[in-house]
């Protein structure tokens, strides 16, 4: 699950770029997320690609100026590009950003054919935040933002969010 | 140019449907399906931003994406007339949006090898989003058309109505001809009687008929549209026509 994480070589920019909360899900860095694709210093100019999860994220826009405010505040010019190939998966997750994600009460995306088993055969796979029972049925396909389902533990009863599995 | 029209083709698909769907943001039947038809909406103007930003790109000089979103006339509009049919109740809505989802999903299959990088891109970004589209309003239709007497009895109002658009959806315009040839556009040609055999089993599943329905005019693709567009771009552009410029 590290195939869509990036290498930054500059510490500065490194720490500059996790310091960038995604503002839908904050416990996740853009980094943690995967989005970042790319990030090239020429003189003091910090150029980044950024690829968006869900086409009409309303976040990315954000996303862009967070980033580009975090990468001045360390002196540098930064010029983001929005990049839509290859398409962004939840595979590019980081192992770190899925811990946060579950510590957070979001259910990690689980693997493609978990997932389809979930969301249409309403199979019990996706393990609850609260207490860790599969006991868990789906309530809505789509959940508070476009990247999630809802779903709800039958034992503890608690309801929680999954992110869903896009490949 | 042909590509340009292709290109709003599918974007206006996407934008005019997204625009139906965001009419019911807190109108929805129940709270999660409120949030999932916005959703869906979300991601279809997400693609169209995708196909307007590239499309303004190309054509330079004073087009943005928002001058094409925003300025063009009913004329200028190619989206297929299903795409445009009031949402009426929820069984409209649902059965609307299966026939589109199931053409939208295999028409980006296709275009996911279209010879126009740009256009594959987007292709494979949305086609993730519309599989999980087609789930949704595919479980609606099986829920619904198979449901109680009266759910059974409003789907099947809801085919009656659009069912006779759908042919649209694979009208094949010269432009397009062109660029099926050159590897630009897909070739609807290909997937049509998948298509059928698909939404046809759906049907049966779900206890509807097609029987006695025949094929109404349909010529969105070729600009001339049914006077629900009217309607939906008096409102849709109604602050860039009234404040000319308008920024947030």
């Amino acid at each position: 699950m590290v195939e869509g994480q990036i290498h930054i070589e500059d510490s500065v920019i490194k720490a500059a770029l996790e310091s960038v909360p995604d503002p839908e899900v904050p416990v996740l860095t853009v980094l943690d997320l995967g989005v970042v694709r790319s990030v090239k210093l020429k003189g003091n100019t910090v150029y980044v690609d950024l690829t968006p999860t869900y086409s009409g994220c309303p976040a990315m826009d954000t996303m862009a100026v967070d980033i580009s405010q975090a990468l001045e505040a360390k002196g540098y010019q930064a010029i983001i590009n929005l990049v839509l190939s290859p398409a962004w998966t939840t595979d590019w997750i980081s192992e770190n950003g899925r811990k946060k994600l579950e510590e957070y009460g979001i259910a990690a995306p689980l693997d493609e054919l978990s997932d389809k088993r979930a969301l249409i055969d309403g199979d019990r796979v996706v393990k609850c935040t609260n207490c860790q029972s599969t006991n868990t049925k789906l309530i809505s396909q789509f959940g508070s933002t476009a990247c999630k389902a809802l779903f709800q533990c039958e034992d503890c009863l608690e309801p929680f969010d999954y992110f869903k599995c896009l490949k | 140019m042909s590509v340009d029209r292709y290109i709003l083709s599918l974007s206006d698909n996407s934008m005019i449907l997204g625009h139906r769907l965001s009419e019911l943001c807190g109108h929805g039947p129940t709270l999660e399906t409120d949030i999932a038809l916005t959703n869906i909406s979300l991601d279809l103007f997400g693609q169209v931003r995708g196909f307007l930003s590239v499309l303004a790109a190309r054509q330079g000089s004073d087009v943005t994406e928002d001058s094409l979103a925003f300025l063009r006339r009913e004329r200028e509009h190619f989206n297929c007339i299903l795409t445009e049919l009031p949402n009426t109740d929820f069984a409209h809505i649902i059965v609307r949006q299966y026939f589109f989802d199931v053409f939208h999903k295999m028409q980006l299959e296709v275009l996911q090898q279209s010879t126009d990088q740009d256009i594959a891109a987007i292709a494979v970004k949305s086609l993730k989003e519309a599989k999980y589209h087609e789930r949704f309003s595919q479980s609606w239709m099986l829920r619904l058309g198979d449901g109680t007497e009266v759910s059974h009895a409003k789907m099947q109002v809801a085919v009656n109505t659009l069912y006779p658009y759908v042919h649209e959806l694979f009208d094949l315009t010269e432009w397009e001809k062109e660029l099926i040839e050159s590897g630009v556009a897909a070739d609807t040609e290909t997937i049509k009687e998948e298509y059928y055999r698909l939404i046809h089993q759906t049907l049966a599943q779900a206890n509807l008929s097609t029987d006695g329905l025949s094929n109404r005019y349909a010529k969105g693709k070729h600009g001339m549209h049914t006077e629900n567009l009217g309607f939906i771009l008096a409102e849709f552009q109604y602050m860039q026509r009234a404040y000319p410029q308008m920024e947030w």
